[in-house]
C-alpha cells in the first residue's frame, strides 16, 4: 500500500539534495521504520547495564517495544515487550528485574528470560485440541531475529536477513575500539544513568548535524565566547583553568574557516567519522599518569598507537552517535516523523585513574546532560528546519558543498584536502538510506 | 548558655538587613523583639528563597548568582537516591564560575534559542526548617512549582529544594542548593535553559 503511495523514491534524493517530503511526509517515516529501522542493527545498550540475570532495559526499535534482558546462561537476549497470550506488554518499566522469570500481570504467564514459555495457570487441561501447544513458538515471547554484540555493544535486528554485525559495523567499529582500548582493562562498563531528550524534529536532521562541521562556531558561539571569557579569568586568577573550559570554548575558538583542516571518512551503510579538534590530549599532571597507567598494561608501543587515535565523532547508521574518546554515545530513537527521542549515555574506563572518567563526566553534564548550554542551540535549529522543511518555500534540501570533489577510497569516501566542512556525510546518508529504502 | 548566647548574633544580623530592606521587612525588625528566634529565622529563610525564586522569573541573573557563596554550588541531580555531586552525573552542577558561563551565554545576542520568547514563574512553599547551628547556619528545606513558556508552549516542572544557607554579615548564602525535580528522570521535551 505504501509502495503505491510513493512509486519512486528514486526522485525524492539525489546525490546532492534531498526532497523536503523525506523529513516531512508521515509516509516516508512509516516506511522507513519498516525498511530502515526494523531492519538492520539497531544499538539496544551496553551489556553491563543489565549484570544479573532476569535484569532488563526497556528499549524502542523503529516502532517496536523491546526488552534487553540478561538471561540465567549469561547471555543477552532482546525480546518483543509482548505476552503472546493476549498482547500485554509484559514490562511497564524502563528497566527493572524480571527475577527468576518474566510473568505477565494480566494472566500470569510466565516465560523464561529468554523467552520460552514457562507456565500458565491451569495449564493440565483446556488446551486439550488447541492450536496452543509446549511446541508452538508463537506460544513464546517473540524474539529479535537477530542479536549479536561488540566489545560488550549489543546491537538487534529485527530482519533475518542482512549483515552480520561485524559487516554492518565495518571501520565504524572503530568507535568501540577506540573506547575500549582506551581502558587500561580494555573494556568499559555503564555510567548507570540515561539523559533522555526529546526533539521536535525529524531523527535525519539530528544525525546530519552530528558531522556537520560548519555549524558549531555558528551555533554555539554564543556558549563558546561565555566560556572562553570564564577561562581566561580562571587562568589569569590561578594559571590553570578545568579542561571542562576548554570542551565549551572550543566550539567559539574553533572558527568557521578553521574547520575544513579536519576530515570525514564516509562508509557504506552510512556510517562516517569526523575526526577530533578538541586536543584531548595535554599533558597535565592527571593525563600523564594515565599514559603511565595505560603504558603498563599496553606496552608503549601500543598504549601510544592507542592514545593517538583522534576522533571526534563516529556516526553508525541510523541510530548511533558515538564520542569515543569521551566515553559517550547518543542512541536516536525516531517517535513521529516529526519528534525524536535521544538517549544519552557514559561509560567509565576500566582501570583509569578517577580524574579522566571525571574529565569526560564534565563534558557529559555540560554538553549532554537536559541542561546542556550546547545541545540547547541545536534543537533550537532542528525544530526550526523542521518548520522550514514544512513550507512550499522550496522542495529542495542542499548539500552542495564540496559536491564532486569526494575521494573515493578502497571501501570509503574521503573528503579531499582541507574539505573538513563538506556536506560528505549526509550525501553519505542519504546514498544509504535510498539504497535501504529502495528494498521492498 | 554559649547557644542561647551565639542563638542572639543571628537576630541582630537580622535587625541589620531590615533597615536595609523594604517594608515588609521593617515590620519583621519590630515583631522581632518579641518573636521566638525560631520564628524569625523562618521568616528571614523564607524572605530569601522567595527572592531568590523572583530573581529567576525577573531574569536578574547576576542577582541569582550572588546569592551563592563563593565555593556555592547549584546541584540538580538526575536520580533522588544521589548524595553528592562529585563523581555522579547531574542535570546541573555549577558554581559560580560555570553559573557566570550559563548567565553570558543566556545573555549573548547569538543564543539563538534565547530569542524565542519565554518566561517562568515559582510559586515557593512549605518551607521547613531542618536544622539551625548557633552560629546561624540553617538548612532548609522547600518545595516548589514552576510553569514555564516558551513560544506557545507550557512546561511544569516541580520538585523539592534544600538550601545550606550560610549566614554573612550580608545576610545568607547558599553554600548549596539540593534541587530534585519530581520529573528529574521523566524525558525532557527540549531542554533546561537556566536554573529552575
Amino acid at each position: 500500500m505504501l509502495q503505491e503511495r510513493i512509486p519512486d523514491l528514486a526522485k525524492f534524493v539525489e546525490p546532492d539534495r534531498v526532497r523536503r517530503e523525506v523529513y516531512t511526509d508521515p509516509t516516508i517515516f512509516e516506511l522507513e521504520m519498516q525498511r530502515i529501522h526494523e531492519r538492520v542493527w539497531i544499538y539496544c545498550g551496553h551489556e553491563s547495564q543489565v549484570p544479573q540475570p532476569g535484569d532488563y532495559y526497556a528499549v524502542q526499535i523503529g516502532r517496536q517495544p523491546m526488552l534487553m534482558v540478561r538471561g540465567k546462561d549469561g547471555g543477552v537476549h532482546v525480546l518483543y515487550n509482548r505476552c503472546p497470550h493476549r498482547g500485554n506488554m509484559m514490562c511497564g518499566d524502563r528497566h527493572g528485574s524480571a527475577g527468576e522469570f518474566f510473568r505477565c500481570s494480566y494472566h500470569s504467564w510466565t516465560f523464561q528470560h529468554d523467552g520460552t514459555l514457562r507456565t500458565i495457570p491451569m495449564m493440565e487441561s483446556g488446551y486439550e485440541g488447541t492450536r496452543w501447544t509446549r511446541d508452538n513458538p508463537d506460544c513464546n515471547m517473540k524474539r529479535a531475529a537477530r542479536v549479536e554484540s561488540y566489545r560488550g555493544f549489543v546491537f538487534a535486528s529485527l530482519s533475518e536477513e542482512g549483515p552480520t554485525l561485524a559487516e554492518f559495523l565495518g571501520p565504524s567499529r572503530i568507535a568501540f575500539d577506540d573506547m575500549c582500548d582506551r581502558a587500561p582493562e580494555g573494556e568499559v562498563e555503564i555510567v548507570p544513568n540515561c539523559f533522555r531528550v526529546v526533539q521536535h524534529s525529524n531523527w535525519k536532521i539530528f544525525l546530519e548535524n552530528q558531522l556537520d562541521a560548519l555549524h558549531p562556531s555558528v551555533t554555539h558561539q554564543s556558549t563558546g565566547r561565555a566560556a572562553r571569557d570564564v577561562e581566561i579569568a580562571i587562568e589569569k586568577r590561578t594559571g590553570h583553568a578545568p579542561l571542562s573550559y576548554h570542551m565549551l570554548s572550543a566550539f567559539a575558538t574553533v572558527t568557521i574557516d578553521k574547520w575544513d583542516v579536519f576530515q570525514t571518512l564516509n562508509y557504506p551503510h552510512g556510517h562516517c567519522i569526523l575526526t577530533g579538534y578538541m586536543g584531548l590530549r595535554p599533558k597535565d599532571p592527571d593525563t600523564l599518569a594515565y599514559e603511565r597507567v595505560m603504558e603498563k598494561a599496553y606496552g608503549k608501543a601500543r598504549a601510544e598507537e592507542i592514545l593517538g587515535v583522534n576522533i571526534h565523532h563516529v556516526l553508525i547508521y541510523p541510530g548511533l552517535s558515538v564520542q569515543s574518546p569521551l566515553q559517550q554515545l547518543r542512541a536516536v530513537r525516531p517517535l513521529g516523523v516529526d519528534k525524536t527521542l535521544t538517549e544519552i549515555w557514559h561509560f567509565r574506563l576500566k582501570g583509569a585513574p578517577e580524574p579522566i572518567y571525571r574529565r569526560s563526566l564534565a563534558y557529559y553534564n555540560l554538553v549532554n546532560s537536559p541542561a546542556t548550554m550546547i545541545n540547547a542551540d541545536d534543537l533550537e535549529n532542528f525544530w526550526k528546519c523542521q518548520q522550514g522543511l514544512a513550507s512550499e518555500g522550496g522542495d529542495w534540501v542542499s548539500f552542495h558543498r564540496h559536491f564532486g570533489r569526494d575521494i573515493a577510497k578502497e571501501g570509503y569516501v574521503e573528503t579531499g584536502p582541507n574539505m573538513g566542512t563538506s556536506e560528505a556525510p549526509m550525501r553519505n546518508q542519504m546514498k544509504a538510506w535510498s539504497e535501504l529504502m529502495s528494498k521492498d | 548558655m554559649a547557644t542561647k548566647r551565639k542563638g542572639a548574633s543571628p537576630r541582630k544580623a537580622l535587625k541589620k538587613r531590615a533597615v536595609r530592606s523594604s517594608k515588609p521587612a521593617r515590620a519583621v525588625k519590630s515583631a522581632a523583639v518579641t518573636r521566638l528566634n525560631g520564628r524569625d529565622t523562618q521568616h528571614a529563610v523564607e524572605q530569601f528563597l522567595y527572592r531568590q525564586a523572583e530573581y529567576l522569573d525577573t531574569k536578574r541573573w547576576q542577582n541569582y548568582i550572588d546569592l551563592f557563596s563563593g565555593d556555592g554550588i547549584y546541584w540538580m541531580p538526575p536520580d533522588p537516591s544521589h548524595t553528592t555531586w562529585e563523581g555522579m552525573p547531574a542535570i546541573f552542577a555549577e558554581d559560580q564560575n560555570l553559573m557566570t558561563v550559563r548567565m553570558n551565554r543566556v545573555l549573548h545576542p547569538d543564543a539563538w534559542s534565547q530569542r524565542p520568547l519565554w518566561g517562568t514563574n515559582h510559586v515557593v512553599g512549605n518551607v521547613t526548617i531542618e536544622s539551625e547551628k548557633p552560629n546561624g547556619d540553617v538548612v532548609v528545606r522547600s518545595r516548589f512549582h514552576m510553569m514555564e513558556l516558551r513560544r506557545d508552549d507550557v512546561r511544569h516542572f516541580a520538585g523539592s529544594y534544600v538550601h545550606h544557607l550560610k549566614r554573612t554579615k550580608d545576610g545568607y548564602r547558599i553554600k548549596l542548593q539540593r534541587v530534585d525535580m519530581t520529573n528529574a528522570q521523566a524525558a525532557y521535551d527540549y531542554v533546561l535553559q537556566v536554573w529552575v
